[in-house]
């Protein structure tokens, strides 16, 4: 006891890699690794000194934006985009709800978990773009391919996210609801669902704020909506159209953040 | 009258909660199942309904086999036996009168309960009970704005809208304030009285199961050490149960039936409500 008071007993935070060895062998490699990937990054200054005005030239092209002389293209454009969003965030979500019911290890039995769990894998593996090249080449340009990306992108997104909302439930008012001798679907509808309804209702409402922003993305390998638009301005050299296109883009994603933002407080 | 006999529980990590156990709870009898955390009473009730499927040994509820009982007969069968949790566990975004309603799920539709369309007899019901524990003001609020004494009464009026047989109660007064713990047990202890119940209540407070319970039963390590009156609990008997301790100070007198010192706090549960106090005191008192 009177050693104590002499020698006050230290205390220092663990490492949270205990083994000193392995600790100091990652963090060299790593520095190492940078230091190597940053040694042979090979920027050429003198091009990017010669490509400044070029730049400019190309911004300046950007302004002014002009609205009007591909008005209606632009219109079409937007009203495509916006049809292809809703549809798909619908379909997408109708279809990730099985989906993520089956993919909550609280829920399902193994092997429906492993399928579920499988599909949103698969889902997820991919971006957008590749899913829209690859249904671009199996249905044909146009919009179809575009909703059709979207929906399948919307799965993976939504679904992994509801099953771990339902795996982080509280269990004891599940368990509850399950005592008064509740069916399945009424356990469900009483015990899981408004526990993971407001969350779910926001998602909702942010993966339609991304499928309208990658609309944009997916029509520029073909399927469809304002991407289509935007990405022939580009090839016909009209930048002031693009930047009018540009413009929207930035304006209705942001009428969206705005809504969602609000829905959101308002369910809560 | 429920009748375990030989129940055992090993959960799958190997841990052996219940060892055997023979009771028997007869219509209309308060029993109060007292024991050292881990001791197996949340185990045993939950056994009792197959919230916790039991290893082996049988549950009789009056003819009823519950443990050989198929998914659609054991639903059924739960109906039957009214559960009060520790903590509430009312479903927090629901309003009081869906948690109280959420009892009678067993015998509505899918369709019924999605759309809220519940028999006028049940809605009568509901209303009944809400006003017999002193809440029939608070209906639509959601219950995550209750203190906690209230929610345990919506909590009692959900397991009693069920009409049950039996009611298995597990840890009822853990996160409440003396007082209304008291309140609680009453509650429970009348309400079981008028309606010819039987209770397997888990509790932690050897006191107040002494000054609600028709009969204690120890547990411990998952086997029954005790199973007597609640004046039987000497301090040989608690420390059986508990393990060595001084209990001289635990050991209440059963006749105290009065509130005691617990009457002059000023912590009532609902103080933000203060319009309503009277009426909500009423409702632990009548």
């Amino acid at each position: 006891m009177s050693d104590a008071a002499i020698a006050p007993r230290r205390w220092k935070k663990p490492p949270f890699i205990k083994r000193a060895w392995l600790r100091w062998t990652l963090a060299l490699g790593a520095a190492l690794y940078l230091a190597v990937a940053f040694g042979t990054t090979d920027v050429n200054w003198a091009r990017v000194w010669d490509g400044l005005p070029r730049g400019q030239q190309f911004i300046s092209a950007f302004f002014p934006p002009d609205f009007v002389s591909r008005w209606e293209e632009i219109v079409d454009g937007i009203y495509e985009s916006l049809w292809m969003t809703v549809t798909s965030t619908v379909v997408g979500i109708a279809i990730s709800i099985p989906v993520g019911l089956g993919a909550a290890k609280n829920l399902a039995p193994a092997p429906v978990y492993y399928f579920c769990r499988g599909i949103l894998a698969v889902s997820r593996s991919f971006q957008e773009i590749i899913l829209a090249i690859f249904f671009v080449k199996l249905f044909g340009f146009g919009p179809f391919a575009g909703f059709v990306t979207l929906s399948f992108a919307t799965i993976g997104f939504y679904g992994k996210l509801l099953a771990e909302d339902i795996e982080d439930m509280d269990p004891s008012q599940a368990e509850a609801v399950r005592a008064t001798g509740a069916g399945w679907f009424q356990w469900l509808n009483y015990g899981v669902q408004p526990q993971v309804m407001p969350r779910m209702i926001g998602l909702g409402l942010y993966r339609l704020d991304i499928n309208f922003r990658e609309s944009a993305v997916v029509g520029i390998v073909g399927g469809g909506g304002i991407g289509a638009t935007l990405n022939t301005a580009f090839d016909r050299y009209e930048f002031d159209s693009a930047a009018a296109i540009l413009l929207i883009i930035i304006a209705i994603v942001m009428a969206v953040e705005y809504t969602s933002g609000y829905v959101r407080k308002w369910v809560q | 009258m429920l009748k375990l006999a030989g129940l055992t529980k090993r959960y799958p990590t190997g841990d052996l909660a219940l060892k055997g156990i023979d009771l028997e709870v007869p219509d209309g009898q308060v029993m109060a199942l007292i024991g050292p955390s881990g001791a197996g009473k949340s185990t045993l009730i939950r056994c009792v309904n197959r919230l916790v499927e039991p290893t082996s040994g049988t549950v009789f509820l009056n003819e009823t086999e519950l443990t050989a009982l198929n998914q659609g007969q054991l639903r059924r069968a739960r109906r039957r036996m009214g559960m009060i949790f520790q903590e509430y566990a009312l479903v927090e975004r629901l309003s009081v009168m869906e948690n109280v309603l959420s009892g009678r799920l067993g015998y509505v539709s899918f369709w019924r309960s999605w759309f809220r369309k519940y028999a006028q007899s049940d809605i009568d019901e509901a209303f009944r009970l809400l006003e017999r524990v002193g809440l029939d003001h608070m209906v639509d609020k959601r219950a995550d704005e209750l203190s906690g004494g209230q929610r345990q009464r919506v909590g009692i009026c959900r397991a009693l809208i069920q009409n049950p047989e039996l009611l298995l109660v597990d840890e009822p007064t853990a996160s409440l304030d003396p007082k209304t713990s008291r309140q609680i047990m009453r509650l429970i202890v009348e309400l079981c009285k008028e309606r010819g119940l039987a209770a397997i209540v888990n509790i932690h407070d050897v006191m107040l199961a002494q000054m609600f319970a028709q009969r204690i039963v120890g547990l411990q390590l998952g086997e029954i050490v005790y199973d007597g009156p609640p004046d039987g609990l000497t301090p040989e008997v608690l420390t059986s149960i508990y393990g060595e301790e001084d209990w001289e100070a635990t050991i209440g007198k059963v006749e105290d039936e009065d509130e005691g010192a617990a009457e002059d706090s000023g912590d009532d549960d609902d103080d933000h409500h203060t319009p309503e106090l009277d009426r909500d005191r009423l409702a632990g008192l009548t």
